[in-house]
């Protein structure tokens, strides 16, 4: 080491940081972070696609529920299946599993903004749920009897996508709420029951009647009559009312998990 | 030797900080009222036994924890203001990296949160990563892990650095080299944090020592002034004199023979050398040294164990 060196002191000349450069690295890593990683997601990505091309493409050929051809009606409710799933899983259970490895912490020790950490799962989340969407509509136009007008499609994919808001807010909760052991299991617990109830599978009018009365505290019920609504194919309930649902479960759900954020003692499992 | 400019404020102040973890019966008492304050352009290195509190100091300085009482301060304003945030970087105990990104890639992602980063290369140097930089994190052995830490720590040249145990698990010549660049840094400046169970290491790299156990604060002080709180200096010669007899002079702690050489504890050992001198002239190769760093912290963190005695009734 030169004595020059030695003598330098600290440069005062602070540019700012670059935010958006922040976010759209942070976003970038979190894809590769998949994409090298590809097994954890996988399984979200795949199974909506198969439920569909078994129940709705092949067992579903010509047959109807109600006046909708069940290819039709399941392209919505699996498509709703599969953007809950990323969100839950893709984000909630990799957000669990992040903090028990203990890089969490080191981003929090960071000067990382928080906000960059949650806007890069919630990008990739949204990235996964297009490509769910993706499959979905081209199996169901390949293979199925959907026939949709451009319009219907994109009133469909647009409605699909909203539900990234509610269901990614409640995967922030589980991913906050949960070790990272039990987050994998508790989001099972939890989607594939909701999943059900709901009327993603079949249709709500095929439920048992206590069921029905089950289905309408769900979040995934009030994000699938919308979905269905496009195809004039739901239950018969106001818009507003499902839309004020979603709404106010989003609420609550990003204020418990800025609570929990909080009060994260900065714990690490295993 | 740097000059410390005594007007500026201290880099991170913890004032009269208690910081509980849990309720009830299962609260664990980490820190009790302690006050500390960080002197800008120092190396502090704060020592204690496992569970005395030190990662947990650490912690609430860096805004990761809420203190149960007190105030934190980081370069004057609050822990989580992102203005003395960037001025920060980390080290952290118990930290696991996504093991499928690659060096490089890491080292870039957290460059970006700081204003004003080192340049790519200049990191990997400092934390000789160069060979595996396009390695992914997984593939790594533990002591570069623990480098590409280190690399997290000073990639946005922070003014006040971070290390908690730093060099656990590295071999001597990554933590000789890991010393330099400390040693570097702060000829340039900058302020550190370090905790650490090698003695030796905090005492050859720090100018201040905390010691902490239990929560609380029980010494602060130059390497120096630590050691000069252990009194007990040992004194050694080649005599004929036995250690029994040795035994019987009352300023000697404790006395035995090691390899014909027979050592003497004690806190007066100018008087114990006279008193050997005496009994017999012919005594060679005398030596009076010191206690070090480890016989101090022994004695600082035993001050409060249990007297065994007392419960023999
Ligand atoms: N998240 C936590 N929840 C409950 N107790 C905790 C938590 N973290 C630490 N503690 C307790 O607080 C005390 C201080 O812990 P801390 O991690 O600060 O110790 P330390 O000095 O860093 O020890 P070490 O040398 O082992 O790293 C310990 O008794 C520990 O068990
Ligand atoms: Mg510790």
């Amino acid at each position: 080491m030169t004595t020059a060196e030695a003598v330098t002191t600290v440069t005062p000349q602070r540019t700012t940081r670059n935010l958006p450069r922040i976010y759209a690295l942070e976003s970038f890593y979190e894809l590769l972070k998949v994409v090298r990683l590809p097994t954890f997601i996988l399984p979200t990505l795949l199974f909506p696609a198969m439920f569909y091309l078994l129940f709705g493409v092949s067992f579903g050929s010509g047959k109807t529920f109600g006046d909708t051809g069940v290819a039709t009606y399941l392209l919505a409710t699996y498509g709703a299946f599969g953007v809950i799933g990323a969100a839950l899983f893709g984000f909630g259970v990799s957000c669990a599993i992040e903090r028990g490895q203990g890089w969490t912490l080191l981003k929090q020790a960071s000067p990382m903004p928080v906000s960059a950490y949650f806007v890069a799962k919630l990008l990739v989340s949204v990235l996964m749920s297009a490509i769910v969407i993706g499959i979905l509509l081209i199996l169901g136009l390949a293979f199925g009897d959907v026939a949709w007008q451009p319009g219907t499609l994109a009133k469909m994919t647009g409605v699909l996508m909203l539900g990234v808001i509610p269901f990614n807010a409640f995967g922030v909760l589980i991913g906050l709420g949960a070790g990272p052991n039990s987050a994998p299991a508790i989001a099972n617990i939890i989607y594939l029951p909701m999943a059900f109830v709901s009327g993603l599978w079949m249709p709500i009018q095929a439920l048992p009647s206590f069921l029905q009365q089950v289905a309408v505290t769900m979040p995934a019920y009030h994000y699938s009559q919308l979905a269905l609504k496009v195809l004039d194919a739901d239950a018969g309930g106001s818009t507003i009312i499902h839309l004020a649902y979603l709404g106010v479960f989003s609420v609550i759900c990003f204020t418990i998990a800025i609570a929990l954020w909080k009060r994260d003692e900065g714990k690490t499992f295993g | 030797m740097r000059k410390i400019n005594p007007a500026r404020l201290p880099a991170t102040t913890l004032h009269n900080i208690t910081k509980t973890y849990g309720r009830g019966k299962s609260a664990t008492h980490a820190l009790n009222s302690i006050n500390l304050d960080i002197r800008q352009g120092e190396v502090t290195s704060i020592l204690g036994p496992n569970g005395a509190g030190k990662t947990t100091a650490i912690k609430l300085m860096l805004g990761l924890l809420q203190p149960t009482s007190g105030e934190v301060s980081l370069f004057g304003s609050k822990p989580h203001d992102p203005v003395a945030r960037v001025r920060t970087g980390a080290m952290m105990q118990i930290a696991g990296l996504p093991d499928t990104l690659r060096v490089e890639e890491l080292v870039r992602l957290f460059s970006s949160y700081y204003p004003a980063p080192l340049a790519l290369d200049r990191i990997l140097d400092i934390a000789g990563l160069w060979e595996v930089r396009s390695r992914v994190f997984g593939k790594l052995s533990g002591g570069q892990k623990q480098r590409v830490m280190f690399a997290l720590a000073v990639c946005g040249d922070p003014d006040l650095l971070f290390l908690d145990e730093p060099t656990v698990g590295l071999d001597i010549e990554t933590r000789r080299s890991f010393w330099a660049q400390i040693r570097r840094f702060i000829a340039r400046g900058k302020t550190i944090i370090l905790t650490t169970h090698y003695l030796e290491e905090a005492d050859a790299l720090s100018d201040r020592i905390v010691l902490i156990d239990k929560g609380e604060v029980k010494a602060d002080g130059t390497p120096h002034e630590i050691k000069a709180t252990t009194s007990t200096r040992c004194v050694s010669c080649i005599t004929s004199i036995a250690a029994q007899t040795a035994l019987e002079h009352p300023a000697v702690q404790d006395a035995r023979v090691n390899r014909a050489r027979l050592e003497i504890a004690t806190s007066e050992a100018e008087a114990v050398v006279r008193h050997l001198l005496d009994l017999d002239p012919n005594l060679r190769d005398l030596e009076i040294v010191g206690a070090g760093i480890d016989e101090a912290f022994l004695q600082l963190t035993h001050d409060e164990a249990p007297n065994h005695s007392d419960l023999v009734s």
